[in-house]
């Protein structure tokens, strides 16, 4: 059972980092990021580093997150038209 | 020729991949057992959580660096210039209600992290991600303002909690050696530092979001 959870959270893992960095859309590629460091936080959690898996939920998932969100949100005042159009 | 150049560099990835492998399995076994040595030693250092021994005791010269280079994150941006503030007036009218329930939580939260990092997972940069998640919180709903970026406030709380590291490290200085405490004062100094650096980290990780240039 719980080698079947580990082998879900690698495969998600794997497949998450690789939508983040394939897709075009800069806002989705954000949100991937995010779904990627909350990942990353199960699979800390899971190696028995409740330290640095607080860390990345925190920092990694969270600010880091927040940061780019606002990052894109200010592109886009920039840019108005940028919303996934330059595939 | 473009399909080529794909295979090619497929091709030299999982060369690479297979090398390190390679090399991470013939890896020699460590010299030094370190987890023995912190569970050896964790008697003197001040707290029973391993983790804050080594980041705040035997490394403290290590986490001195780290928040040394936050801080200098921060020159940098406002030495490239700050963007201005986002229009107001366009938020959703929930998000306001809820920063109002969610802060007080997430502040008590901080202060519980901060005081845990002695016994169990827990600590200082924890602590001060989610008091400065509460203030990015607190700003997307508009009931804090962004700061000005010659606000004193802000400044006064980066500089104060890393200076107060920094007099401490200074001030053992006399016995010797950089930031080794004696252990009968070990704990004191470890939650002086850590009250110090949650609030400096916060502030610091807030500015991030909260510092902008002046409407002209």
């Amino acid at each position: 059972m719980n080698l079947a959870f580990d082998l879900l959270l690698a495969a998600a893992l794997l497949w998450s980092a690789w939508r983040t960095l394939a897709t075009p859309q800069i806002g989705r590629a954000v949100i991937l990021f995010i779904v990627f460091g909350l990942l990353l936080t199960l699979a800390w959690a899971r190696l028995d580093a409740p330290d640095i898996a607080l860390a990345e939920a925190a920092i990694g998932a969270g600010l880091t997150g927040a940061l780019l969100l606002d990052a894109v949100a200010a592109l886009r005042a920039r840019r108005p038209n940028m919303d996934g159009d330059e595939t | 020729m473009k399909r080529f150049v794909r295979w090619l560099s497929i091709l030299a990835l999982t060369v690479l991949a297979g090398a390190l492998l390679l090399a991470i399995s013939s890896l020699p076994p460590a010299p030094v057992k370190l987890a023995g040595e912190v569970a050896a030693n964790l008697a003197v250092s001040g707290v029973s959580h391993p983790v804050t021994a080594v980041l705040l005791n035997f490394r403290g010269y290590d986490t001195f660096l780290e928040v040394a280079v936050l801080i200098i994150a921060l020159l940098g941006m406002l030495a490239a210039g700050l963007p201005p503030p986002p229009p107001t007036g366009s938020r959703n009218a929930m998000l306001p209600t809820l920063a109002r329930l969610a802060v007080p939580l997430m502040v008590l939260a901080a202060v519980y992290l901060l005081w845990a990092g002695a016994f169990r997972p827990g600590g200082a940069f924890q602590a001060a991600a989610v008091l400065a998640a509460a203030a990015v919180l607190l700003h997307l709903a508009e009931i804090q303002g962004p700061w000005p970026d010659n606000a004193r406030g802000p400044r006064l709380a980066i500089a104060g909690g890393f200076l107060l590291f920094l007099a401490i490290a200074a001030a053992l200085l006399v016995n010797g050696g950089l930031l080794r405490y004696p252990p009968e004062q070990a704990g004191l100094n470890i939650v002086l530092i850590e009250s110090g650096l949650s609030v400096s980290l916060a502030v610091n990780l807030a500015a991030f979001f909260l510092l902008r240039a002046p409407k002209s």
